[in-house]
């Protein structure tokens, strides 16, 4: 195909768009899940991204830097420095070990053999794997297998981090197992991610921001709390529909700000869900309850009433 | 399924024009039969002067790219002869120094002696697939060398030795081009397919001419005999790399270079060395082949008995043949099986690599042994065990019995008066241009237009490459071995489908069958049969029985369990579940075992005749004699056409009927 076309153009030839009109922008250190079903095109948008995938329109930009404009020196480069990506059924090296996988990314940009030998040792215990070195991928379960691609993808110390579905492949104890895990790295590490996923709850917990896509557009981009409380279109609303709010929802983001009500007694957190706060909403008696943030300082009141609705999902 | 049913049904029209088109071809075809005594001789056959003179056309074409070097006209043949008497040359003296001791130039080292190739091929068995393979590699160098035939085989082997890796590096350079321009892949798959029915006669001639008369013409012509599975093989590992690795690669900073080396062809693994296994398997075949151009061998020695019809020899030298042939298979397919074996962190580098230790001391310690006791170095023509003449007699002893005389006589009478030559009389009776219709109106009921298309072309080419009569007879032996081993493979193949011990059991002997170089087929035939025109047609039957056997195994071992199912919860009888649920869900694999059959038989058909025969393979082998490259293409060819006739139809139609019946 001929880039530089437009949209039209390009529908006229009797292609359709796999992502068309999506703008996003992704914060340093921000965790952007990207979810939909299959063939509604997260998975090309995030090889868009990474530029596994060339656009035939828009612009691309890491850092200011727009990488569609990249010579494939420097796209090697770039991905040589700075991405890591984690796929769906791992894409591991079948003929490497553990350590030779991990390594590869290292060995790729021709650092020395014992250079990468310690850091692939470091990454390996990063996940979890540490003392399977020498195993083949065939000789792992899918959940360790996984955790290499991780210890891969992370090899690089890269800044942007691509996940694709990366574990829709496992059964659902192990996905959870690996979504917790995934939560202390991205708590120790602190990447920018751009992570996919078909699994609503799977984006739930750990989404800063969900962007929802159908049919290559994104629908809705907001936080999970908002995707839930306030769904902007027909599409994203049916999705919703069965989520329990109070799971997702939290104290800061139902509380008004104070004003002249009045506030007395102990203060909700509000970074906690309405799930979790529960029992005390059905106990109390108060009709406005204090939320305070981390430091204890009240930043608003909660409505008891709004907050039972959510929680036993009436009006 | 269900989209093809309500397409199909409103639109069928009372009689379809595929009907009418094939209606139209038969009734001309019987229509230019029936009337044969009133015809014009001009359309029984071809009249000679309407012949374009094909060879001489390709024999100015061979002259002008060849060169001249007596002249110094620089051509194609300046570069062919300098690299066979050079970098060729010296490989293959190499080889043949180390394993059989020919004191050729590059002089290295007296040849290695028998019982350190044996014990350094029997560590190797174990390390690739345990004691089995240990056994049979270490048991087929021991028996060739106390047979007293270890000389011709390491003759066999040293050419295998040079002209197997030349197969292996050519396919797999080839083979990655055509997977990465799809220009390289559109031009080389018709020369593919051509070269892949071409007679074998058709490799040796100009691999003589071009590459000088010795074991250099050997190697290049068994390399190029070789080489085109391999290309296959790699560019299909190629395209079947998972997408997903291949962007892990790329999102790992993978240069072109990097992807292709560490990427892209170690995942292939597995195909390529299938690849390297046929390469290998094909190579074996050929170089016991390459006995028709004179070189000695282990094929050398065998031709040579069996014309003067020493089959204690023969049989020996067999048996030989068909150990090397399954130890190379066994030991090259558990390459492709052996997976990578992890070892501890901290194991000490003598255990990593115990094998190779193993390897090289038990090498080195026979190779010293030998040096005192002559008998581990050279096996001498006294202390060898060779039966043959022992053999020979109880062999000969059998066939004068009164019964076995009475049995193949038998055979030998009903197959040639009632059979054979009845058939091969009214395939020769049918006007040429009735025959070109016969043989459209088949390929038009099983491929459609394109097939019959090629039909027609490639059969009116052979009529008029003025060979026509012995085309006509080598399809006839084609047409009648295939017909009788299909008399044989299918119930064969349904009797042995019907339990999995039977379905497996025949399945290896049919694998291992088939492992065995064509050559080998001619054996049992000319025991039983002597040197007679159904030897021909009975070897060429025991050669095409094996695929079809294989292949109706698995095409019913393959209808998924659950049809069967079903058709048993039908209530359907034994008979019924054959005819109405298995076999139309066979058919297509079935098709594919036949077309393999049909080309087995045009590649046995030349073989065989050396026996005598009166087809393109008697012509064929005559050329070999002389240099005469234009009628050696212009036979080649012809063969090659009716094959690919063959393929194009049968394969079409079973790759239709896979896609129609959803297998995918």
């Amino acid at each position: 195909m001929t880039p530089g076309r437009s949209y039209d153009e390009i529908c006229a030839d009797g292609y359709i768009a796999g992502v068309k009109d999506v703008t996003v922008d992704v914060a340093r250190g921000e965790m952007l899940v990207i979810m939909g079903l299959s063939g509604s095109g997260k998975s090309t948008l995030v090889r868009c991204l990474s530029r596994l995938h060339d656009i035939t329109g828009g612009v691309i930009e890491v850092e200011g830097q727009d990488i569609m404009a990249l010579s494939e020196k420097d796209l090697i480069e770039l991905r040589r420095s700075k991405m890591g990506m984690v796929f769906q059924s791992f894409g591991l090296l079948p003929h490497r070990t553990v350590l030779e996988n991990v390594a590869f990314p290292l060995e790729m940009r021709g650092q020395d053999k014992h250079a990468r030998r310690a850091r692939a040792m470091e990454v390996i215990e990063l996940v979890g794997l540490g003392g399977r070195e020498e195993y083949f991928p065939r000789e792992l379960s899918g959940g360790q297998q996984q955790r290499v691609g991780i210890a891969r993808s992370l090899a690089i110390e890269p800044d942007i981090w691509f996940l694709d579905e990366p574990f829709s492949a496992l059964d659902p104890l192990i996905r959870r197992e690996m979504q917790d895990e995934f939560l202390r790295l991205q708590g120790m590490l602190g990447k920018t991610i751009v992570f996919i996923t078909h699994d609503f709850d799977e984006a739930l917990r750990l989404a800063d921001r969900i962007a929802r896509m159908k049919n290559g557009v994104i629908e809705q981009c907001d936080t999970p709390d908002r995707i839930v409380l306030d769904p902007q279109t027909e599409y994203v609303r049916k999705f919703t529909e069965d989520i329990d709010k109070a799971r997702v929802v939290l104290a800061g983001t139902l509380s008004t700000p104070v004003n002249g009500h009045a506030v007395e007694g102990a203060p909700v957190s509000s970074h906690e869900t309405i799930q979790k706060i529960a029992r005390q909403l059905v106990n109390d008696t108060r009709d406005h309850l204090p939320v305070a943030d981390d430091s204890g300082k009240v930043i608003g009141v909660l409505e008891r009433q709004k907050a039972l609705d959510v929680l036993l999902g009436g009006a | 399924m269900a989209d093809i049913a309500t397409s199909a049904l409103p639109s069928r029209p009372a009689t379809p024009p595929r009907d009418r088109v094939l209606q139209a071809l038969l009734l001309l075809a019987v229509l230019l039969t029936a009337l044969k005594p009133v015809l014009p001789d001009m359309l029984i056959r071809l009249p000679e002067a309407w012949i374009p003179p094909f060879a001489a056309w390709l024999d100015a074409f061979f002259e002008a790219i060849k060169g001249d070097p007596a002249t110094g006209r620089f051509g194609l043949m300046m570069i062919t002869r300098w690299f066979a008497e050079g970098p060729l040359d010296f490989l293959l003296g190499v080889a043949a120094n180390l394993l059989e001791g020919k004191y050729r130039w590059p002089f290295v080292s007296d040849p290695i002696p028998w019982s350190a190739i044996a014990v350094a091929g029997a560590v190797l068995g174990y390390y690739l697939g345990g004691w089995k393979i240990a056994l049979l590699a270490g048991g087929t160098f021991v028996w060739t060398a106390t047979m007293g035939q270890w000389e011709i085989t390491m003759q066999t082997l040293s050419v295998l030795a040079v002209a197997a890796p030349m197969g292996f590096a050519i396919g797999l350079v080839v083979g990655i081009a055509a997977w990465k321009w799809k220009a390289v892949d559109t031009a080389i798959r018709p020369v593919l397919a051509v070269m892949q029915t071409l007679p074998f006669y058709t490799y040796l001639l100009p691999a003589v001419i071009f590459f000088k008369v010795g074991p250099t013409a050997g190697a290049i012509a068994t390399t190029i005999y070789a080489t085109p599975p391999m290309i296959l093989m790699t560019a299909l590992g190629l395209k079947k790399v998972s997408p997903e690795i291949v962007e892990a690669g790329k999102m790992s900073g993978c240069t072109r270079w990097q992807m292709l080396t560490k990427v892209y062809i170690p995942s292939a693994r597995t195909e390529i060395l299938v690849g390297v296994n046929q390469v290998i398997m094909l190579s074996l075949a050929m170089v016991v082949l390459t006995a028709f151009i004179g070189m000695p061998g282990l094929g050398g020695k065998l031709l040579a008995m069996m014309n003067s019809f020493k089959l204690g020899r023969s049989i020996e030298i067999g048996i030989t043949i068909v150990l090397v042939a399954i130890m190379l298979d066994q030991m090259s397919k558990a390459w492709v099986h052996k997976l990578p074996e992890h070892f501890e962190k901290g194991t000490p580098w003598h255990v990593r690599h115990k094998y190779l230790l193993i390897g090289i001391t038990g090498f080195v310690a026979f190779f010293v042994l030998a040096q005192f006791v002559e008998y581990f170095n050279e096996v001498g023509r006294r202390q060898s065990l060779s039966m043959g003449r022992e053999i020979d007699s109880v062999i000969k002893d059998f066939l004068a019995l009164d019964v076995v005389q009475a049995v193949t006589g038998t055979i030998r009478y009903v197959l040639n008066v009632w059979v054979l030559v009845p058939f091969r009389d009214a395939l020769l009776w049918i006007p040429t241009p009735a025959f070109i219709l016969f043989v459209m109106a088949f390929a038009y009921a099983l491929g459609g237009k394109r097939p019959a298309i090629y039909a027609a072309v490639f059969f009116t080419l052979v009529a008029l490459s003025g060979w026509w009569d012995r085309s006509i007879i080598t399809l006839y032996s084609v047409l009648s071995a295939v017909f009788i081993s299909t008399l044989i493979g299918l119930p064969l193949g349904i009797f042995a489908a019907r339990s999995e011990k039977w379905a497996n059991r025949i399945l290896i002997v049919c694998d291992t069958a088939q492992t065995f170089p064509s050559f080998i087929y001619l054996l049992p035939a000319i025991m039983l049969f002597g040197i007679t025109d159904t030897t021909v047609v009975l070897s060429i039957v025991i050669f095409t029985t094996v695929p079809l056997t294989r292949y109706t195994i698995e095409g019913l071992r393959a209808v998924p369990a659950e049809m069967t199912e079903a058709a048993d919860m039908s209530g359907c009888t034994r008979w019924q579940k054959l005819t109405s649920v298995q076999f139309p869900l066979a058919m297509p694999t079935l098709a594919v075992g036949f077309n393999q059959a049909i080309m087995f038989a045009f590649f046995m058909v030349i073989i065989a005749a050396f026996i005598g025969t009166q087809d393109l393979g008697q012509e064929l082998q005559r050329t070999l004699a002389g240099t005469d490259l234009g009628k050696n293409f212009v036979l080649g060819i012809n063969v090659s056409l009716m094959a690919l006739t063959f393929d194009l139809a049968i394969m079409s139609w079973a790759n239709r009927r896979r896609k129609a019946l959803g297998l995918g």
